[in-house]
This record gives C-alpha cells, sequence and structure tokens, in this order.
C-alpha cells in the first residue's frame, strides 16, 4: 500500500480482526443486537457509523487543541448529535421504510459507546488524518460484525438475503421448504444475535490465544 | 476374547493418540471402567457420576414407557376408533396397536436426541483431549420426553446441536453449565418453531397433517383449554394417571410420583428441591384462587380460566411436576446449599404458575422458571453461605468478647 504508511494501514486494519470494537472491546452491543434481524438494516447501520465516525473523529482532532478540558464530553456530544440529524434526515428523506425499521436506533448512534470511545482514546491526541483513519477502520469492524450477524439471522431466521428470498418460498414450499425445512423463529429475536456475537468472540479468541484475558 | 478385552486393548494401543477418547468413551458407556470419576460433578455428589445418571434414567424409563403408549392412545383415541380407557389400566389403553404408534414415533426422538448429542460430546472430547463425559446420558433421555410427539426430528436435531454447544459445551462440559441442556433445547425449539412446539395440533399423533381437512382432529392440552376459559373435557383421573394429551413423558403424574420417590430414595434428587417446587406452585395457586375470590378478576377476564383452577390441581396439569422432580433437581444447576436449595425451588414453582396464569402465549412456564432460576442458583447460594459466615462471625466474637 503505497497511500499509506504501515502504521496508518494497522489503524484501518487493526478494527477488521484484533482490536474489533465489538468482538473484542465489546462496545456497541446494542444496536448490534436491535437491528441485525435484516442485512439491508445492518448495512444501513454500518454505513451510517462510517460516516459519523469517520466525520466525527477528523471534527474532533482538528478542534481537539480549543476544546476545554473540563467540557469535552459535552462538545463531542455536540459534534456526534449534528451528524447523526444528517444520517438521521437523509434516512427520512431518501429510505423512509427503512428508516421506520431501524426507527430510534439512528438516534441512539449518539450514545453508541464505539464513537464515543474512539472520540475520547483517539481523535483527542491524534491529527485529523491518522483520526479518519482509525474512525473508518473501527466503523469498518463495527460494519463487518453487524453483516456476519445480520446474514446469519436473515438467512436462517426469514430464508431471505437482502429481501430477496434465497431459500424458496415458505408459503407455497418450494426449494428447500418442500423438505419440510422451516424458518428458525428464534434468529429473529434479539438473544440470538447475543448468542451469535458470542460465537464469533468464541471462534476468534480460539484462533488466537492472545486474546483471551486471563 | 470378548468385547469388552478387545476394547480395552483398543484402549490401551490408542492412549496419548487423538482418537482415544472416541474409543474410551464407547468402552466406558459399555462396561464399568477402572477408574472413577475423579473431577467435575461429584464433588458436589459423593458419588460417581455415572452411577447417579444411570439412577435418573432408570427413575424417568416408565414414563418413557407410558409416553409411547400414551402417544398411540392418543391418536387412536382422537380419530374415534378406540373408547376412552377409564382409569390407569384401562383396557382400551395398554394396546400393542397404541404401543406400535408409540414406537414408532417415539423411538426415533430417543436416537436422534442421543446420536446427535454423543456426536457433539465426541467431537468435544477429541478436541479438547479429554474423556467423553457422562452427562449427556440423562440429557438425551430428558429431551424425548419433553417435546411433543410429532415434532420433526431435524429440528430436534438442530435443537439438540444447540443446546448441548451453547446450554454446556461453551461453559466448559459437563460439571460447569449454569443451564440445563435438556430444558436449554426445548427452549430453542419453543423460540424457534413455536407452531411445533405449542397450539392444540402438535400433541397428538397426526393432528398437524390432517389440519384443514375434513379429518381434522384436535388435541388441545388441559392448560390450552384453561387459557381459551373452554371446557375441559378430562376428568381428574385422567390428569393424574396421565391419560391426556402433552409432552411425551410428562402426562402421567403418577409415574412421575414413583419416579421421584426412587429418586428421593436412592439419595440422587433433592428432596427439599422437589417439596419446596411443590409448595411454591401451590403458593401462587392460592393466592390466584384468593384474588379470584375476592372478585378482582371476573370471568371476563382473560386471566379468569386459569386463575381460577383450584390451587391443587396446578400440580396435575401441565408439567410441574415432571420439572420439579427430573429438571429443578439437576445437582449441577440448582442450588447446593440446603437453604438455597428451599428458596430456589419454592422460586421455581411460585414463577411457574405466574407465567402460566399471566402469559397465554407460554401456556407452560415450567420450563422458563427453571432456567431463570438455574441463572440465580450461584446468586442464591453465595447470600445463604455469606449468611452463614456471617453467623458465624458473630458466634466467634460473642465468644471472645
Amino acid at each position: 500500500m503505497g497511500l499509506l504508511s504501515k502504521k496508518d494501514a494497522k489503524l484501518i486494519t487493526d478494527p477488521l480482526t484484533d482490536n474489533n470494537p465489538i468482538t473484542i472491546q465489546v462496545l456497541g452491543i446494542c444496536s448490534a443486537l436491535a437491528i441485525t434481524a435484516e442485512l439491508k438494516a445492518s448495512l444501513v447501520m454500518g454505513i451510517a457509523v462510517l460516516f459519523v465516525l469517520g466525520i466525527g473523529n477528523v471534527v474532533i482532532s482538528l478542534i481537539r487543541n480549543i476544546i476545554p478540558s473540563k467540557i469535552r464530553i459535552i462538545v463531542q456530544l455536540i459534534v456526534v448529535a449534528s451528524l447523526v440529524i444528517i444520517v438521521d434526515q437523509v434516512l427520512k428523506a431518501f429510505a423512509y421504510e427503512l428508516s421506520k425499521t431501524l426507527s430510534v436506533f439512528v438516534g441512539l448512534i449518539i450514545t453508541n459507546c464505539i464513537i464515543m470511545g474512539r472520540f475520547e482514546a483517539f481523535a483527542l491526541g491524534n491529527g485529523p488524518w491518522k483520526a479518519f483513519l482509525d474512525g473508518i477502520g473501527n466503523a469498518f469492524g463495527y460494519a463487518v460484525i453487524l453483516l456476519i450477524v445480520g446474514f446469519f439471522r436473515e438467512l436462517l431466521g426469514s430464508g431471505t438475503l437482502f429481501g430477496v428470498p434465497v431459500l424458496g418460498d415458505p408459503i407455497e414450499k418450494t426449494g428447500l421448504y418442500s423438505t419440510g425445512y422451516e424458518n428458525n423463529g428464534f434468529m429473529l429475536m434479539p438473544p440470538m444475535a447475543l448468542i451469535i456475537v458470542g460465537l464469533i468472540i468464541w471462534v476468534q479468541r480460539s484462533r488466537n490465544e492472545a486474546l483471551i484475558e486471563d | 476374547m470378548g468385547l469388552k478385552s478387545n476394547l480395552h486393548n483398543l484402549k490401551e494401543k490408542y492412549k496419548g493418540k487423538k482418537m482415544a477418547p472416541a474409543f474410551n468413551a464407547i468402552h466406558t458407556f459399555l462396561y464399568l471402567p477402572n477408574e472413577t470419576t475423579h473431577n467435575g460433578t461429584h464433588i458436589k455428589v459423593a458419588d460417581d457420576l455415572k452411577r447417579t445418571m444411570n439412577t435418573v434414567i432408570m427413575a424417568m424409563v416408565p414414563c418413557l414407557i407410558f409416553g409411547m403408549f400414551n402417544a398411540g392412545y392418543q391418536h387412536h383415541l382422537a380419530l374415534g376408533t378406540i373408547d376412552a380407557a377409564h382409569g390407569f389400566l384401562g383396557s382400551s389403553f395398554w394396546t400393542w396397536d397404541n404401543l406400535v404408534i408409540g414406537i414408532w414415533k417415539v423411538l426415533p426422538l430417543v436416537v436422534v436426541s442421543y446420536g446427535v448429542g454423543l456426536l457433539i460430546e465426541f467431537i468435544f472430547a477429541v478436541i479438547k483431549g479429554h474423556e467423553v463425559e457422562e452427562g449427556y446420558l440423562v440429557t438425551g433421555m430428558l429431551v424425548p420426553l419433553i417435546v411433543p410427539v410429532d415434532l420433526p426430528l431435524w429440528m430436534l436435531a438442530v435443537a439438540v446441536a444447540f443446546g448441548v454447544v451453547i446450554g454446556k459445551e461453551v461453559f466448559g462440559g459437563t460439571g460447569m453449565n449454569i443451564l440445563n441442556p435438556a430444558l436449554t433445547i426445548r427452549a430453542f425449539l419453543f423460540f424457534a418453531y413455536p407452531t411445533w412446539m405449542s397450539g392444540d395440533k402438535v400433541w397428538v399423533h397426526g393432528a398437524v397433517e390432517r389440519a384443514g381437512t375434513a379429518d381434522a382432529i384436535s388435541g388441545e392440552t388441559i392448560l390450552g383449554s384453561y387459557a381459551q376459559s373452554q371446557d375441559v373435557v378430562y376428568n381428574y383421573a385422567d390428569m393424574f394417571f396421565g391419560l391426556i394429551p402433552g409432552s411425551i413423558g410428562e402426562t402421567s403424574k403418577l409415574l412421575i410420583i414413583f419416579g421421584a420417590l426412587f429418586l428421593i430414595f436412592t439419595k440422587v434428587g433433592s428432596w427439599r428441591i422437589i417439596l419446596s417446587t411443590i409448595i411454591g406452585a401451590l403458593a401462587m395457586g392460592l393466592i390466584f384462587n384468593g384474588v379470584v375470590d375476592a372478585g378482582i378478576i371476573t370471568s371476563n377476564s382473560k386471566f379468569y380460566g386459569l386463575m381460577s383452577v383450584p390451587f391443587w390441581q396446578h400440580l396435575i396439569i401441565g408439567s410441574i411436576l415432571f420439572g420439579a422432580v427430573y429438571m429443578a433437581t439437576d445437582p449441577v444447576t440448582a442450588a447446593q446449599t440446603n437453604k438455597g436449595k428451599w428458596i430456589y425451588g419454592f422460586l421455581i414453582g411460585f414463577i411457574s404458575i405466574m407465567i402460566r396464569v399471566f402469559n397465554p402465549a407460554y401456556p407452560e412456564g415450567v420450563f422458563l422458571a427453571i432456567l431463570l432460576m438455574n441463572v440465580f442458583a450461584p446468586t442464591i447460594d453465595h447470600y445463604v453461605v455469606q449468611g452463614n459466615v456471617k453467623k458465624r462471625l458473630k458466634r466467634v466474637k460473642v465468644k471472645t468478647a
């Protein structure tokens, strides 16, 4: 990668694997549980967080030297809230149905621990370019887990992917359904998302023992 | 040379190899091994784990056999080909025809339950390099007893795989689990495939295929009828002896009581838990009866049907007794302290009846209540132990003062 130095590239790749915000830092779980019943919602949520975290990190990084440290949380909240309002309005204008599905969880991006965590831990102490890379890196790490969970939940729970039936028609009993297969209703419930995230954590830690804390 | 010495030679030959646990498992499954369990659950139950497991299985066998006859009996009765058997020894109950249907429907469930469960135990034993644990023997027997007779086998297989991995292996295998694996399996089935686990079609063999046709048959459970405030067609004797639709093994209260006595006599099951669960259920039933008597809930309320059930009748409908005897007493997931067992059991009974009455969507709340209390059992123990520590410290202080 000529564009990025090795150190910069690590800012993006680390959150995807060994420092993943969801599976390693265990942040941002609430939205991962709530909206991953559909792959489409997972994707949009991932993009929304990518936008908010990428730009938010840059903004915070730019003004990091003029924020009084006593009120920095409030400043961070204002930045993230403004960005989330933009996302929310765009969704309402161009993807109304989807914004209904995501409902309150778009607004709740404000309280997503990943965002405040990156602002506090990274953007306040690093330059804009690095902060940007860190922001999109973490947002990608978040989105990847959301998409994996969403893939399994939608495929096994509804028999569709991105709303397209892939296993046949459950009512007409075509495709896989003609053999007696049925959709798994448990997959559509939030507890199953927690279990899938847990399984991902299990697989990840058993492949890389360095990740296991005492 | 017999099979045993053959297996023993194999065991010696593969010692230290990767597949050793798989061979040892067959050996220990068929014969008494030369060494007994040396860690895990037997610290809590001062007995060889395998003997404990076998005792529980023996206590369940009558329920299974009765369940087979009952599966056929309910099927034929719903079709109208036989008359109702009056009483436990009714002539139309213990017939060959009933048993054939029962074997045909129930045995595959047993086979799939054991096959899938033991396969996963084998895989984990080989990966982790430890001996296969006997823990699945009881779970594998419990599972067919607590599912509807017409449950598709692949669903059972998926659920067993889920239950054994998530309910047990992730916590470290037999003796480490927080949740009862058999109930984890049932909970998975219940939430994943609700149309196969509840309603009025699943409890009698053949009802699902016939639904919507001219030959439709219905087999509403007693709880289901009460929840919808319908008339119940079964008398108390039917409920007690178990000539009613329901999950395969939980209908006959008589045999469950025999099983309970057997478990208590052999000191495998805790009488404290069984008794306190029953007390808890009766207490909640009495409270509901009181509410109805006080006129707070009238017959136009949707809770009226189950609330007005006489408190003692809650024990002979649904699976509260089965849960109390075979599920709540699981030594791994129950509370360990004697005082804790009273609290644990009481709350199981109490919450079971509460869920039963208040949530018509879950007409059987016993498995949810037990799972919930499984989670709380360590907390209960913690406070009981802390209470003891405090009491004794006080005594020491008084002496020294």
